[in-house]
């Protein structure tokens, strides 16, 4: 019999831990649907990632996209209706979250697996000190008392790096500046050290000496608990800092995954190439900057073919009929790279050629 | 806080000399002579109405009568009526009616007509969210009159549920229906409001976030969107209860209960300028203490608010 000590530093055991085979979480053929007056939005179309402990998946891709939504549903915070999931799984270590019930869900929300949220002064509420907010984790899931749970609240704060915490722990949310709001937000999804957290784009509310501040907080506490972190965004400059793979999505799918250092090397969909292209660099500068051409594809009426083709400089007859599927990718001698595919039917030319 | 307190009250100073003045005048306005009055259809006596105009001061000049009733009010002393009553004897005869009544009212609007909202922002497009649309509907459409008189005739003489009118079977016998009547359109007005703050907070940032901490549904919806839904809710409520305070013309008068709303009519109609100016400044100082109140719960409720 082990006695657990509460200020250990090592996570206690939980229950599931028996179970940690296979990745911390696997997103399989995830289909999200949305029900609207103008007809059926497929927000998310067969979506597969996984994501180990200790891991930072990053999920790129600009807004509508599909990966804030793909979020939500593997948090299970999606409004269903008018969402609904008509296929898919989440397999949370092996288990299928899909299929649990809405306790057992609600259980592991917060608990297990965390989220972060992009604005942190809508997201977190304004009438209710963030000492209670914080505190409410313990007092929800651990039932510990008003006063336990402030003490942990204060523990937290100066966990994440807040100033005089003991002192500010009473404050409300618009008493703090928008780094330290963010560093609440985080705090609160650290609060009962989750193996998996959501970060849904943790920084683009700030401004950007924060950015990176608050991104190496992230990425210290994760490395430090040893959690999954799947880190939504649509900031390239983010992403090579703290990311080991990539997953690009577009219109509702995965277009490219990659170790995130070949993704900037060789990219291999010309969506992600274009990506890359429209960074603002230093050594281009006074020279226009490029922009992939044409919006993102209305949901309601994605493009045959491949969804990119539209706005595709290399476009051919074939990606107006023909919807590529996301294939591995290999070396010009066919050598496998692992972690690599791309859903273009000429992705060879792009990553070689 | 406490300075803001102190400097509000300060407020109520120049307010209530004010609305005393204009009442005054809009009173000494009225035609008719209020010691002709007295004597009802006959003339009166030239002798004894010369007397008491002398007596109340009616032959001097309207500023010089005011500062007679305004220095007696600052002394504690709110005048008398025509016929010798002490004013604060009418008041202290008529005001726990009116305080009953108001206060019966306020609870069944703020317990029905939350109760009522929450249920139709939780169940929003379905059977029961219709309901209570087309009930606060109705009840915001019908005028209280109408309704009180129904409400009379249906449960006070054909099934014989409540008193008719009148006040002596006592609280809350007697104060019930009349209570639910008054009630009637501010129920609707909260259950709307409610509705449709607590709707929006559902939706809000900081709502997905509860739900995101694995919060159950009842402290989601409980504490977190409740919160910040009752601001709008309490301030409307802040000032219907100085409203009710302040008596009710229609329903006292449909179920002849003898409160301030009462009283206020009648003395209108009979020029008792003391009477008239004597109550309406009570109901401006409750009116003034309610919307104090409303402000200080602001505070309460959303620490963005905070005064100096």
């Amino acid at each position: 019999m082990t006695i657990i000590d509460p200020t250990d530093a090592v996570p206690a055991p939980r229950p599931g831990d028996a179970e940690k085979t296979g990745p911390l979480l696997e997103v399989r053929d995830l289909h999200v649907e949305f029900k609207t007056r103008e007809g059926v939005v497929r927000a998310v179309n067969g979506v597969n990632y996984s994501v180990n402990s200790g891991e930072t998946l990053a999920v790129l891709g600009e807004s509508g996209s599909g990966k804030s939504v793909t979020a939500q549903a593997i948090m299970g915070i999606l409004d269903m209706p008018p969402a609904s999931i008509p296929k898919g799984e989440i397999r949370f270590y092996g288990q299928d979250m899909l299929k649990m019930s809405a306790e057992e869900r609600r259980k592991l929300r917060g608990a297990r697996i965390a989220m972060i949220f992009q604005d942190a002064l809508s997201s977190l509420n304004p009438v209710l000190s963030v000492g209670f907010q914080l505190g409410e984790m313990f007092r929800v899931h651990q039932g510990l008392s008003r006063k336990e749970a402030k003490a942990k609240a204060i523990e937290l704060m100066d966990r994440v790096k807040i100033p005089a915490a003991a002192a500010r722990v009473n404050d409300y949310p618009h008493q703090f500046s928008g780094g330290m709001r963010q560093r609440i937000m985080i705090a609160m999804a650290l609060a009962l050290e989750p193996d998996l957290i959501i970060a849904d784009e943790p920084t683009t509310a700030l401004d950007v000496t924060v950015q990176a501040q608050v991104m190496d907080l992230l990425a210290e506490l994760q490395r430090e608990y040893r959690m999954g972190l799947i880190l939504i965004t649509h900031d390239l400059g983010v992403v090579a800092d703290v990311a080991d793979k990539i997953a690009v999505m577009y219109a509702g799918r995965i277009v490219e995954t990659a170790p995130v250092h070949e993704l900037y090397k060789r990219p291999a969909h010309p969506y992600t190439r274009g990506l890359l292209d429209s960074i603002p660099r230093l050594d281009q500068k006074g020279r226009e900057l490029y922009a992939i051409k044409g919006l993102p594809p209305n949901l309601l009426k994605v493009p045959s073919g491949c969804a990119f083709n539209p706005r595709c400089e290399k476009a051919q007859d074939i990606c107006r009929t023909e919807r590529p599927l996301l294939v591995p990718v290999t070396e010009r001698d066919g050598t496998e790279l692992p972690g690599r595919a791309s859903a273009c039917h000429f992705w060879k030319e792009t990553i070689h050629g | 806080m406490g300075r803001y307190v102190v400097r509000r009250l300060l407020q109520v100073i120049p307010v209530v000399i004010g609305v005393t003045f204009i009442i005054f005048c809009l009173v000494f306005a009225l035609p008719g002579d209020p010691i002709q009055a007295l004597a009802g259809e006959k003339r009166a006596d030239p002798n004894i109405a010369a007397i008491l105009r002398d007596h109340y001061h009616l032959n001097e000049p309207l500023y010089q009568q005011y500062w007679h009733y305004i220095s007696g009010v600052f002394t504690g002393d709110l005048g008398e009526t025509y016929n010798g009553r002490a004013i604060s004897d009418i008041v202290s005869q008529r005001f726990p009616v009116t305080l009953k009544l108001g206060l019966t009212s306020f609870a069944v609007e703020a317990v029905i007509g939350i109760l009522a909202g929450i249920l139709s922002a939780l169940k929003k497009g379905k059977f029961l969210d219709n309901v209570v649309l087309v009930a606060t509907l109705v009840l915001i459409s019908i005028p209280v009159f109408v309704l009180g008189s129904v409400l009379q005739l249906e449960l006070g003489v054909n099934l014989k549920l409540t008193p008719v009118a009148g006040i002596e079977k006592g609280w809350p016998q007697s104060y019930i229906l009349p209570a639910i009547v008054l009630a009637s359109t501010s129920m609707a007005y909260i259950a709307r409001l409610v509705r449709s703050s607590l709707t929006e907070s559902i939706r809000a940032d900081y709502v997905r976030t509860a739900i995101a901490k694995g919060l159950p549904r009842r402290r989601v919806i409980g504490l977190h969107a409740m919160r910040n839904s009752l601001i709008p809710v309490v301030t409307f409520l802040g000032f219907d209860l100085g409203a009710l305070m302040g008596g009710a013309i229609i329903t006292e008068r449909v179920f002849n209960m003898p409160g301030i709303g009462q009283q206020l009519a009648q003395s209108v109609y009979l020029r008792e300028r003391p009477v008239v100016v004597g109550l309406v400044t009570l109901l401006v100082l409750i009116y003034l203490a309610a919307n104090l109140l409303v402000d200080l719960m602001y505070a309460v409720l959303d620490p963005r608010i905070r005064y100096e």
